[in-house]
């Protein structure tokens, strides 16, 4: 049924999750299978290449901030850009200025909404450390789809609220580290693979 | 499988301009945003929950869109065929919402069965650019680079494809006037959206965001006081008629309609996103054959000529805020 689409890693960060996202990506190794696509919530002016060069330190993996309609490929990291939404479309990204759902723009619910529409059961969403309901809506709609969704221990987060929000609000499948989270991924990607 | 409709994109709806159709929805509620990284609300949001019984299946919601984009184009002859499905499924979901109504299907028989609604679906889909010098780099890299490339021509037609509720025309407008450009500039201001287009040609905006396009103004490189190009006035900044003298605003679908003229810059950001690649493609055909040689191509800061049937045909003057050239030949 899903047959050549890849199984998709989506994060969702927001306050704090400057240090966290980098803590998961450096976990991964270089022949990670699977593309990943990141909602970090920033300021509106923060400066693009800073961003992507701190998510690119200590990453095997290549880091790219997104550009509209670019593809999917596996082992790639892909950043949404400053005030655009992005959302997943089959085996591309595309993007959209449309106003901000939740003070946010990009979204995470947006991104993880669109992914579970798009990618249904092959679908990982990580929601990380912030200060804000971002992400609950997404992974509701990403487990309704059959998908994953993983969860920062509250405890281990700079900000627990998004965290906390999310293991309220959803039936997350695990709560765990960011180290531990970034060896789920691993045997995930290992077990649903193709 | 039971499907649930995106998360709720309404925090800003219309930005509340006189006159707009569907833009105001009550009181706005001030809300305290404690995250430094998130912006303070545009609006409220609508709320709408939808009862799970009514949700429709992934598949069923699908052919809902199919059905819906098929009908308006058969009805009204505006064709949402070829946009991004993705980010259209998100604002058909908006416009259920803001009609209390459940599913796509039920949008689908009020939109043919009334013409305002109709309206009110269009403004929903034609409103794109969300700020006046959004990313004010860009006007920055405009007047720095591509000002003094004009500055060689007794007359200048510039074209905003798209242009939306007129924000970034009335920028350019300004950046122009205050290069001395303006006198021989013609800016030619169009969208497939009547409702729109009048808007833009009003030339009033909100006076709570012109604080925000002061600051993105002062980014942007500018030159004088933000405030002596507009009146402010009950509540809404007015722009001041000489700004307006050399805008022409018309009724043009880049989906539809071909090229109506040759032009020596083409300004078009944020408004292909929301179209596929094919219909992508389609467009920046168009542009090429409306474009002079060594014309400039400007699209929004994530938009790329790579992959489109003419990317060998420019020459980038400013990679990072998306400025082309058409070559010569």
């Amino acid at each position: 049924m899903h047959g050549g689409r890849p199984q998709l890693v989506l994060i969702g960060a927001s306050l704090g999750g400057l240090s966290a996202i980098p803590v998961i990506l450096g976990g991964l190794p270089r022949d990670f299978p699977n593309p990943i696509v990141i909602v970090q919530h920033r300021a509106i002016l923060s400066d693009d290449s800073g961003l992507v060069e701190a998510m690119q330190r200590g990453c095997p993996l290549m880091v790219r901030e997104v550009e509209d309609k670019d593809r999917l490929a596996a082992g790639r990291v892909y950043l949404a850009p400053a005030d655009y939404h992005l959302l997943i479309e089959g085996d591309h990204m595309t993007l959209s200025t449309e106003a901000r759902v939740l003070h946010a723009r990009p979204s995470i619910d947006v991104l993880f909404d669109s992914a579970a529409e798009s990618h249904a059961d092959r679908v990982v969403g990580v929601i990380l450390t912030g200060a804000s309901r971002d992400g609950v809506l997404g992974a509701q709609k990403i487990k309704q789809r059959g998908g994953i969704v993983v969860v920062q221990d509250p405890a281990t987060a700079e900000c627990k609220v998004m965290p906390a929000a999310a293991i309220a609000g959803v039936a997350v499948d695990r709560v765990l580290t960011l180290e531990q989270i970034a060896q789920y991924l691993v045997r995930c990607s290992l077990t649903m693979t193709r | 499988m039971v499907n649930t409709p995106p998360p709720d994109g309404a925090d800003a709806p219309g930005s509340g301009a006189p006159g707009a159709p569907g833009a105001s929805v009550g009181a706005i509620v001030p809300e305290v945003v404690d995250d430094p990284l998130l912006e303070p609300d545009e609006g409220h949001d609508l709320d709408a929950p939808i009862p799970s019984a009514l949700r429709p299946a992934s598949d069923l919601e699908r052919l809902e869109i199919d059905l819906i984009l098929e009908a308006i184009y058969r009805h009204y002859g505006f064709d949402f065929r070829n946009y991004a499905r993705a980010s259209m499924r998100r604002r058909l979901w908006n416009q259920v919402r803001a009609e209390k109504l459940t599913t796509i299907a039920g949008l689908l028989d009020r939109v043919l069965h009334d013409v305002d609604c109709m309206e009110r679906l269009l403004l929903m889909l034609s409103v794109n650019v969300t700020a006046m010098y959004r990313d004010p780099t860009f006007f920055r890299a405009f007047r720095e680079q591509v000002v003094p490339l004009l500055r060689s021509h007794p007359f200048v037609r510039i074209w905003h494809a798209g242009c939306s509720t007129g924000e970034e025309v009335y920028s350019m407008a300004i950046l122009l006037e205050e290069e001395g450009l303006y006198n021989r500039c013609r800016l030619y201001a169009t969208d497939m959206n009547e409702a729109v287009l009048r808007r833009a040609q009003a030339g009033i905006f909100p006076i709570e965001v012109m604080q925000e396009y002061t600051a993105n103004y002062l980014r942007s490189g500018a030159k004088e006081h933000f405030a002596r190009y507009y009146t402010a006035r009950y509540g809404h900044a007015i722009f001041k008629q000489p700004l307006r003298r050399n805008i022409v605003f018309s009724h043009h679908n880049l989906v539809t309609d071909g090229s109506f003229n040759e032009f020596h810059v083409i300004i078009c950001r944020n408004v292909m996103i929301y179209f596929n690649e094919q219909l992508q493609a389609r467009v920046h055909e168009l542009f090429y054959d409306s474009l002079r040689r060594f014309g400039v191509l400007a699209l929004g800061r994530k938009e790329s000529l790579s992959g489109t049937p003419h990317q060998h045909d420019y020459d980038e003057i400013n990679p990072a805020e998306k400025l082309y050239r058409r070559r010569g030949v």
